[in-house]
């Protein structure tokens, strides 16, 4: 780095070190994204851990107190490891190259933000290997099963889980710094790609309930080791407390993981429909709408507390009105695709079972609304399948449509389109397969977080287990692809797709180390 | 089995089953409600407010179908109609303001629609007043304790605990391998019982982590929380035995407290409870009387499994740290008085709950005896039940 000058011409320093010391946002949001997709493995052992269990009734592989833990580590390293950082990745790469900026505003807060990650979480996963086992009281973490009943180990969870905040704050900072500071002239807010909006706004929302986060677990920390009773009745606190922090911070961070997604597939869509996307002011509107909402109904996680009428019928209008802005979202998708002129490459058909399976987990969300309705629904496989539908075939697709698209900008090759294909049905199918059932297996009446079933839940749940090792072993098929990319291939253009917009596309494919570093005019 | 002990009403529950097995045949031949039965939508229930719900629930669903075929519609038409390689030239238009206004009022009054009758019900469900009969639910680790709350005499409290076996959840093989029953990890040793026809109110709370009391055909599901109150009703017409399970994650066996809730016509649930009053009192007088090493053992070994046996294990090994080994351990062969102790109070900061609240002086002192004489422990001792009270008292 001594060498400064020279170095900016030269391209990357060879070697660790290069990514040790990195201040790129590209090497950097490479590090995130394959950070992101080791975490997805690890996220997804687990995941089949519990399917393998849930294969059949009767305990066959693990305890049921291991199997808490591995749902536990299952939603943390999935929320924390997978889906928030690779969309971080995602704004790393692309936010400067498009808005015509040369890098992050802040390329020394970015490494250090990326790099506390690892750290984090080789701590959170240290705890499987501890006396006493790893959290086992759900990735929601409800005092006072989190305080008072907790493991050993739950110290060093709340440790990850501070510095997690910390990147996840940084990342934010960093992201409004470059947006809202090093936009190329002519770039005004309302001609910003909808992803640099979408990004724009979940940063905001990051900032204002990551720290609620690390207030929840430190008041959890406190009552642990020293004494006070923020979570404990017995010694005048409130249990429900935590779970009204928790979700304070829990129901925009829904948000996050699902904002940034939004962004990508109102990239993708019309592109490959070759149309402008239909009523961008009302996109930004309604993701502004979306954002300001979040906050407004996390009592809905909570509607069996006992809440007093008043707040139920609060909680419940609220998080109905969601419905709107949301719809709005869905129908501006649809109609950009109508009188389009569509192809169908790997990106847009993620993108369109992202619009098709988002919309199948928006409706049970609405259902989920309902508060009376909510009382048969709460904590069944009914809330894991709208949650997974909204998740997985929403934000992992997401992810997923983000790097096939961007790939070739990337890497300057194409990828095996056909393999890509062969992974998109892959993925689509085991996900229908492994998610689907479990709406019924909810209304039916099993609950969530359990290791062992009554036997008319069999069926579905043999059916589940099936769809999960499908679509668990298919994302193998997804790193060979990407691997395969990065290794050669045919060799992309600067525009590589007919119908592609933005500043991204003016650049060469591979995008040179450095970009834009005297910044494009945008009329 | 100590005589005075003989307290279990287990037959009804057979002549139940068989009743809720009748009804399902005839259910499957006769009714909508066939797809319950086979384990694909919410369960209408047998309540007035299950009804209400599930109609609730029914309308919500075709709302969103209607919504998703219209919107699916137009995805596929335009996929299908809008292809490149068809030769699809794009439209150029990208904003029409009068198409947001309408899928913006639209929906909102959709939601207005639904928002209505979600306020009634809501507003029924929560009008717990003027119940007939109330019973405090407290939440275990992990099982159900049932209090009912009426000054008339002896109290009637009792827990409800899994009434499968390990040989059936634990998948034994060879000569101890056991078929799953029909009520697999549905099952408990005494059913919660309440009369048919009257509104019956809960108080919900719970003695360690948050549980949640959960019968899906009474379409009541509320939090079971350490230093809270909580309040649901039922009013449930037709006496039979209903199923339900805690939904709130508890900790190790989350997955293994059900709850069954047996309703009996006015006049049978008056016979049981007064049967239930007597036994209280039988126990209550037999805290008084001396018993023998072999009458302390037998009743011992019966609470062990039941109360004991979860974290301290079968062969008295437990799960060390979280839950230590009695075999040889200093309390279950030190002084009878500190044994005890810790059993009536529990231990702060674990997993050790306080059971003097939970047992019956004569299972207490049937428990120490047995875990001081088995499990590989032969101290020699007996504990009595005075010996339980006279703790109590200091």
């Amino acid at each position: 780095m001594a060498t400064g000058h020279a170095e900016h011409h030269h391209g990357p320093a060879t070697g660790f070190t290069r990514w040790l010391y990195t201040t790129n946002h590209k090497d950097i949001g490479s590090m995130y994204l394959w950070f992101s997709f080791a975490m997805f493995l690890l996220g997804g052992v687990f995941a089949l851990v519990i399917r393998a269990e849930l294969f059949q009734p009767g305990l066959q592989f693990v305890d049921p107190n291991f199997f808490n833990q591995m749902t536990t580590m299952h939603g943390l390293v999935m929320v924390f490891g997978a889906v928030m950082p690779a969309f971080v990745g995602l704004a790393n790469w692309m936010i400067p190259m498009m808005i015509g900026a040369p890098d992050m505003a802040l390329p020394r807060m970015n490494n250090w933000s990326f790099w506390i990650l690892p750290f984090a979480f080789t701590m959170l996963a240290s705890t499987l290997f501890m006396e006493g086992g790893a959290p086992n009281f759900g990735w929601t973490f409800y005092a006072p099963l989190s305080t008072t009943y907790a493991p050993a180990s739950v110290t060093f969870f709340i440790f990850a889980v501070h510095i997690m905040g910390a990147s996840s704050i940084m990342g934010s900072i960093n992201i409004i710094a470059t947006i809202q500071n090093l936009r190329a002239p002519g770039m005004t807010y309302m001609k910003m790609p909808l992803f640099v909006w979408t990004w724009l706004i979940t940063a905001y929302l990051l900032i204002a309930v990551m720290p609620v986060l690390a207030g929840v677990v430190t008041m959890m920390l406190f009552d642990i080791h020293f004494g006070t009773s923020f979570f404990s009745a017995a010694g005048g606190g409130d249990p429900v407390l935590f779970q009204h922090v928790f979700w304070f911070f829990g129901h925009p961070e829904v948000y996050i993981m699902i904002l940034p997604a939004f962004g990508v597939v109102s990239e993708i869509i019309p592109t490959f429909s070759r149309k402008k996307l239909f009523g961008y002011d009302s996109m930004v509107y309604a993701t502004s709408s979306i954002a300001f909402l979040s906050f407004i109904v996390w009592a809905h996680h909570m509607f069996t507390t006992g809440m007093p009428l008043a707040g139920e019928l609060f909680f419940m209008y609220a998080t109905m009105l969601i419905a709107v802005p949301t719809g709005v979202k869905v129908f501006n998708w649809i109609t950009t695709m109508f009188r389009g002129s569509i192809s169908f490459e790997t990106p847009m058909l993620f993108a369109i079972a992202f619009v098709v399976l988002f919309t199948c987990g928006g409706f049970t969300g609405l259902m989920l609304a309902i508060a009376p309705a909510d009382f048969q629904y709460h904590d069944t496989y009914f809330v894991v399948a709208h949650f997974h539908y909204v998740l997985v075939p929403g934000a992992v697709f997401s992810i997923m449509a983000a790097a096939y698209y961007w790939l070739p900008k990337w890497t300057g090759n194409m990828y095996d389109e056909t393999l890509g294909k062969v992974h998109f049905w892959l993925s689509f199918v085991g996900i229908n397969v492994l998610f689907f059932p479990q709406h019924f297996l909810g209304l039916s009446g099993m609950p969530r977080r359990i290791p062992d079933y009554a036997l008319q839940f069999a069926d579905f749940n043999m059916i589940s287990s099936v769809g999960a090792f499908l679509f668990g072993f298919s994302q193998l098929l997804f790193m060979f692809i990407v691997l395969k990319t990065v290794m050669g291939g045919k060799k992309a253009t600067a525009q590589v797709w007919e119908g592609a917009e933005g500043l991204e596309w003016t650049l060469p494919s591979p995008a040179p180390y450095h970009t834009f570093s005297t910044p494009p005019t945008v009329k | 089995m100590l005589p005075s002990l003989s307290i279990k009403p287990t037959p009804a529950v057979h002549s139940g089953r068989l009743r809720t097995l009748a009804a399902g045949f005839a259910l499957m031949f006769a009714s909508p409600a066939l797809l319950a039965e086979w384990g694909i939508n919410m369960t209408e229930g047998v309540t007035a407010l299950s009804a209400e719900t599930f109609s609730l629930h029914m309308l919500i669903f075709w709302i969103c179908v209607a919504i998703g075929v219209l919107v699916y519609g137009v995805l596929i038409y335009s996929m299908i109609a809008y292809r490149k390689s068809k030769g699809a030239v794009p439209a150029t238009f990208n904003h029409n303001t009068t198409a947001e206004i309408i899928w913006t009022v639209i929906p909102f009054l959709i939601l207005i629609g639904m928002a209505v009758p979600s306020t009634r019900v809501l507003t029924q469900i929560y009008d717990s007043s003027d119940s007939d009969l109330d019973i405090m639910v407290t939440g275990y680790q992990w099982r159900w304790q049932y209090r009912y709350l009426a000054d008339d005499g002896a109290e009637v409290t009792f827990f409800s605990n899994l009434a499968t076996p390990p040989e059936q959840y634990e998948n034994y093989e060879g000569s101890l391998a056991a078929e799953k029953g029909e009520n697999y990890l549905l099952e408990v040793d005494e059913p919660l019982v309440i009369p048919a026809g009257k509104k019956v109110r809960f108080l919900l709370t719970s003695a360690d982590v948050i549980h949640s009391w959960w019968v899906p055909d009474f379409s009541v599901k509320k939090d079971a929380i350490p230093g809270f109150v909580n309040e649901s009703w039922v009013r449930v017409e037709q006496p039979g035995l209903y199923r339900g399970q805690c939904t709130e994650l508890c900790g190790r066996l989350h997955g293994f407290m059900p709850i069954v809730v047996e309703v009996k016509e006015q006049a049978d649930f008056d016979a049981w409870y007064a049967e239930r009053q007597a036994a209280a009192q039988r126990i209550s007088d037999a805290a008084t009387q001396t018993f023998t090493m072999e009458q302390l053992m037998a009743q011992g070994q019966t609470v062990y499994n039941t109360y004991c046996m979860a974290c301290h294990q079968a062969n008295g090994q437990g799960l060390p740290p979280a839950f230590p080994a009695l075999t040889g351990s200093a309390i279950a062969t030190g002084p009878a008085a500190d044994h005890i102790n810790i059993v009536l109070n529990g231990k702060q900061g674990t997993a050790m709950a306080a059971f003097g609240t939970q047992l019956s002086a004569v299972d207490i002192a049937s428990v120490i005896t047995f875990e001081r004489n088995a499990l590989g422990n032969s101290v020699g001792d007996m504990v009595q039940p005075v010996d339980i009270v006279q703790a109590q008292a200091q």
